[in-house]
């Protein structure tokens, strides 16, 4: 979640992170802000992105987050993974009982 | 891969951890403003956007510790912050910190010191590349010394050429003589020891010279130019490091004899093969010359072929040997070394009689490991008991069990590390005085140092020890009710049983420990008392030997009856001088010392008899001079050898007791006297009997003593002279004017040394005293630690029971029943433990039986004695808290509760 908020926002600070993706998920995801920083500094040890302090719209320094080629590329292979998974589960959650008769 | 990289980020971001707090702190200040300029965007009011922003992120420390454990090495950091607070605690509690080290380091160097004893005699190989492949070839153990122990140049000939299994066999002459080379520099002749080695010695245990060169086959021919090698601590010492010593020729023994090498250091001949004695030169032992006649002289060392086994070898000897010929021009010799070649691993033979009281000294360092350990346990329950409430409180914060008692183990943990490090000092110091004793006769002892393994060892048992005495208290402590903890720590409860049992089961253990090392310590005294009881058969107080040089040699001299009268004249005035020096009570020469180096001649037998040749054993032959029985002490029966005994009158002898009573009852002769009977000699002309002396131990003390038979030096032909003297004043006070006496004589004789006879004694017992005073000190440690143990005990619960005992005393009564109480509740303790030890004792004091000597491993007295001591000492540390309970005021005991 984190790597995609990335790559559609560009750089940005923790707190830009979390706000983005309480939003995006709808409220559906109710995170304790705080923890964020807990996978940032997980992802950012595995070299997937990268920090560096700025300043931001309204003047206050922060520190932004922006992605690395690698994370790019765990995050394809993860968006890949979630993909199939999706897929199974959707057949899996779909199948109807004369489907389940014959396959047995 | 990112994993790795992970890793690498954590371990950086633990040892930058400051900075980043910091940063994650700035952070957390922007997300919070962020937060709340957004909710203030909002139409908020300050406070409420605050709150707001705060709840989103859902708590600050939380976000903290959250990523504080994502980003770094959590455990170390606790472990951190526990070292810190631990070091803090036992700063705060000295007395109690500055104890438990010093009884850790007395265990943990007696450990170590012993595991480099162990670890050098029995566990690393012996100081030579591949050593497994070396081993001794020797007969099994008979009764006529160094001389059936050996084989003679003959057989080593066809011994090495018949044999398969080695890649080379080599062998030294086993009777080389202590101070048998004499440096003849500018001074007075300087006497050392060398050793004859066959040429191919040093070849065959893989050792190199440090400068020059070794022997060569060419250094032992017939007509060879003299050359030596020296060891590096003479040449150190004699030579001052001579960097250019190769090459330089000096007079040895009166001939000019090349320096060819310097051996390494690592290489001690007596650590291995004599312990005990001192070796300072090495010379090529010529096989092809007089030694060829010379019987069995050479001892065998082989190195197997790789792949070789022992058993193969074994089955190989016992094929060889029955063609192995004492002498090539005496076919009859042929096969008389069968069954009596035995090849056996070279470190058995050189440390294979130590493993037992190897084995028995580490389980007595063991024991003072676990004494110590019992008894920091207890100190620590003590303490736990005054900190109950601390860990109490910090439970009901919310401390897990698993942390309390990882806050414990960390406490032990710096404890025994600490105990370690000043353990591993101790050690490092007794090892390094240990390896200079060379006088005492075990092997490989001046190869003791502390290395590696001992290193690893240290850590092992200071681990183990600190997971041992930690784990009891940790546990009881991080178990304990959290409630029940709470109330019973405040003032004026009363002793909480469960607490007071653990303690005295383990205080019990702990005089059963105690008490098993006493009594072990006790029965080794005992023994080596009665070895130093031992009737000799000679007085070795005042009494003292000097090596004498002499001259025999007459040109021209056909059968050595010139030379033998020619010797007679010398010794007889060397013994006439000395004999009127005052002090001196009697004087004698032998060639051989009893309790150092031996041979064997034959069996002489009556005639008419034939001699049991198939038992393979022969007296031990000594020749001397008139007097020498009176010097050493030795009582005769029948009349002493005189100096009209010469060349060409009758040949007499003296034997020993016990080859009397032999002889006597193998020849079934009528009166069993043999004073005055002649004895057959092979083909040589008879041997009169004209005395039976008493048995002297010539192998060891603590040995049966054997067969010994005497010749006078004025008809045989000795190979040395030592000069005995039996002296009214301490002998070593003579020394000097026995030794300017001896160099008036003749300006040759070398500044040897004086030996008090007592020392050569000592020095056969040394092996035996040396363990027996380890284990001794051991014992005493442990009786110690184990008083430690009960007046801690003891104290703690008297001051636990003040308030009771102030009841008791106002109730009336006396301060000799309280005192009575305590003592009881001591003795109590100390004598469950130590019923508990004896019994251990006596199940496996089957295991020492062997290292005893004329003492039952049952010996009541010592169990009896032992058993007293404790209790003694039990009763003494009992005393003190006793003593200190009878002097509770009732009226202050109840009113500061």
């Amino acid at each position: 979640m984190v790597l995609q908020t990335l790559t559609v926002m560009g750089s940005v600070h923790g707190y830009g992170i979390a706000r983005r993706i309480e939003q995006v998920s709808g409220n559906g995801v109710l995170l304790n802000q705080g923890t964020i920083y807990a996978s940032l500094v997980r992802l950012e040890q595995r070299g997937w992105i990268s920090s560096n302090w700025g300043t931001s719209d309204n003047n206050r320094k922060a520190k932004y987050y922006s992605i690395t080629a690698a994370g790019r590329r765990q995050l394809a292979a993860d968006a890949r993974y979630w993909e199939r998974l999706k897929d199974v589960m959707e057949r899996v959650l779909t199948m109807d009982k004369s489907a389940a008769g014959a396959d047995a | 891969m990112s994993r790795m990289r992970r890793l690498l980020h954590r371990v950086w971001a633990f040892v930058r951890r400051k900075p980043l707090d910091a940063e994650l702190e700035a952070e957390l200040a922007a997300h919070l403003q962020m937060a709340i300029d957004d909710n203030l965007a909002h139409g908020l009011s300050p406070a409420e956007a605050r709150r707001l922003a705060l709840v989103s992120i859902g708590g600050m420390e939380q976000a903290r510790y959250k990523h504080r454990e994502a980003r770094g090495m959590m455990s170390l950091d606790i472990l951190l912050q526990d070292l810190k607070y631990t070091l803090r605690t036992l700063m705060r509690d000295l007395g109690f910190t500055v104890v438990a080290v010093l009884i850790l380091a007395l265990a943990i160097g007696a450990n170590i010191a012993v595991f480099s004893v162990v670890n050098t005699l029995l566990l690393r190989p012996l100081p030579f590349p591949n050593a497994h492949e070396l081993v001794w070839i020797a007969p099994p153990p008979t009764k006529c010394g160094l001389s059936c122990a050996t084989y003679s140049t003959d057989a080593y000939d066809e011994f090495r050429t018949g044999s398969r299994s080695y890649q080379d066999v080599t062998g030294y002459f086993a009777f080389s003589s202590a101070d048998n080379l004499s440096l003849n520099m500018d001074d007075a002749p300087i006497p050392a020891t060398s050793i004859d080695v066959i040429q191919n010695f040093f070849p065959v245990l893989g050792v190199q010279a440090q400068m020059g060169r070794v022997f060569t086959p060419d250094d032992a021919r017939n007509g060879a130019a003299p050359v030596v090698i020296l060891t590096n601590a003479w040449w150190r010492r004699q030579f001052h490091s001579d960097p250019h010593i190769v090459g330089k020729a000096f007079d040895m023994n009166g001939r000019q004899t090349t320096v060819i090498g310097v051996l390494p250091a690592s290489f001690d001949f007596g650590a291995v093969f004599a312990p005990g004695t001192k070796v300072d030169a090495i010379t090529p032992l010529n096989l092809y010359g007089p030694p060829r006649d010379w019987g069995n002289i050479v001892t065998f060392i082989g190195r197997l072929k790789p792949g070789v086994t022992l058993g193969q070898a074994r089955a190989e000897a016992a094929r060889v040997a029955p063609r192995m010929c004492w002498n090539d021009k005496h076919p009859e010799t042929c096969g008389n070394y069968k069954d009596e070649v035995v090849p056996v691993a070279l470190k058995d033979y050189v440390s294979g009689k130590l493993r037992r009281s190897l084995v028995v000294l580490w389980s007595a360092v063991g024991a003072i490991l676990l004494i110590a350990c019992v008894n920091l346990s207890n100190l620590l329950l003590a303490r736990a008991a005054a900190r109950a409430k601390e860990f109490a409180m910090r439970g009901a914060l919310g401390a897990s069990r698993g942390r309390i008692v990882r806050q414990l183990l960390t406490e032990s943990l710096v404890l025994s590390g600490a105990g370690a490090v000043l353990g591993f000092m101790l050690a490092a110091v007794l090892v390094a005085w240990l390896a200079h004793q060379g006088a005492i006769a075990l092997p490989l002892l001046s190869t003791l140092h502390i290395d590696g393994a001992a290193l690893g060892w240290t850590v092992v048992i200071a681990v183990f020890a600190a997971v041992v005495f930690g784990l009891v208290p940790g546990l009881r402590m991080a178990g304990g009710n959290v409630y029940e903890s709470l109330k019973d720590a405040g003032p004026g409860a009363t002793a909480s049983r469960r607490h007071e049992r653990i303690r005295s089961v383990l205080v019990v253990s702990e005089v059963a420990l105690a008490c098993m090392l006493l009594v072990g310590a006790g029965l080794l005294l005992r023994s080596f008392i009665n070895v130093l009881n031992v009737d000799l058969g000679f007085q070795p107080d005042r009494a003292a030997a000097v090596k004498v040089e002499y001259d025999d040699n007459v040109p021209g001299d056909k059968n050595g009856d010139l030379s033998a009268q020619k010797r007679a004249a010398i010794f007889q005035s060397i013994l006439a001088r000395v004999g009127s020096l005052p002090g001196v009570e009697a004087a004698g020469f032998t060639d051989y010392l009893p309790l150092g180096q031996n041979r064997a001649w034959g069996m002489p037998f009556p005639k008419g008899v034939k001699a049991p040749y198939e038992l393979n054993a022969a007296p031990l032959v000594y020749v001397v001079s008139p007097g020498y029985m009176r010097a050493m002490g030795t009582a005769i029966r029948g009349r002493d050898f005189s100096w009209s005994d010469g060349p060409t009158g009758e040949q007499v002898i003296m034997i020993n007791k016990s080859y009397a009573r032999f002889i006597a009852e193998y020849a079934k002769l009528p009166d069993g006297d043999l004073v005055g009977k002649p004895l057959s000699n092979g083909g040589g002309p008879d041997l009169h009997v004209i005395g039976v002396v008493d048995d002297v131990h010539e192998e060891s003390v603590d040995g049966e003593a054997g067969w010994q038979i005497y010749y006078p030096m004025t008809q045989e032909t000795p190979s040395g002279a030592e000069l005995v003297v039996r002296t009214s004043l301490p002998p070593s006070s003579l020394a000097t004017s026995i030794l300017t006496t001896l160099r008036e004589l003749n300006p040759r004789q070398p500044m040897a040394e004086f030996k008090p006879i007592r020392l050569l004694v000592n020095h056969a017992v040394s092996g035996r005293q040396f363990f027996m005073l380890l284990v001794a000190s051991f014992a005493t440690l442990g009786l110690l630690l184990a008083a430690l143990g009960i007046y801690g005990v003891i104290s703690y619960s008297v001051t636990r029971q003040t308030q009771e005992i102030g009841i008791r005393m106002a109730l009336g009564a006396s301060a000799g029943q309280v005192q009575r109480q305590v003592l009881m509740g001591t003795l109590r303790l100390a004598l469950i433990g130590v019923v508990i030890g004896a019994g251990a004792s006596v199940m496996s004091a089957r295991f020492i039986a062997s290292l005893l000597y004329a003492t039952s491993p049952w010996d009541a007295a010592t169990y009896v004695s032992m058993a007293i001591a404790l209790l003694a000492v039990a009763g003494f540390s009992g005393y003190i808290p006793a003593f200190r309970a009878s002097r509770i005021n009732p009226t202050v005991a109840l009113h500061t509760n």
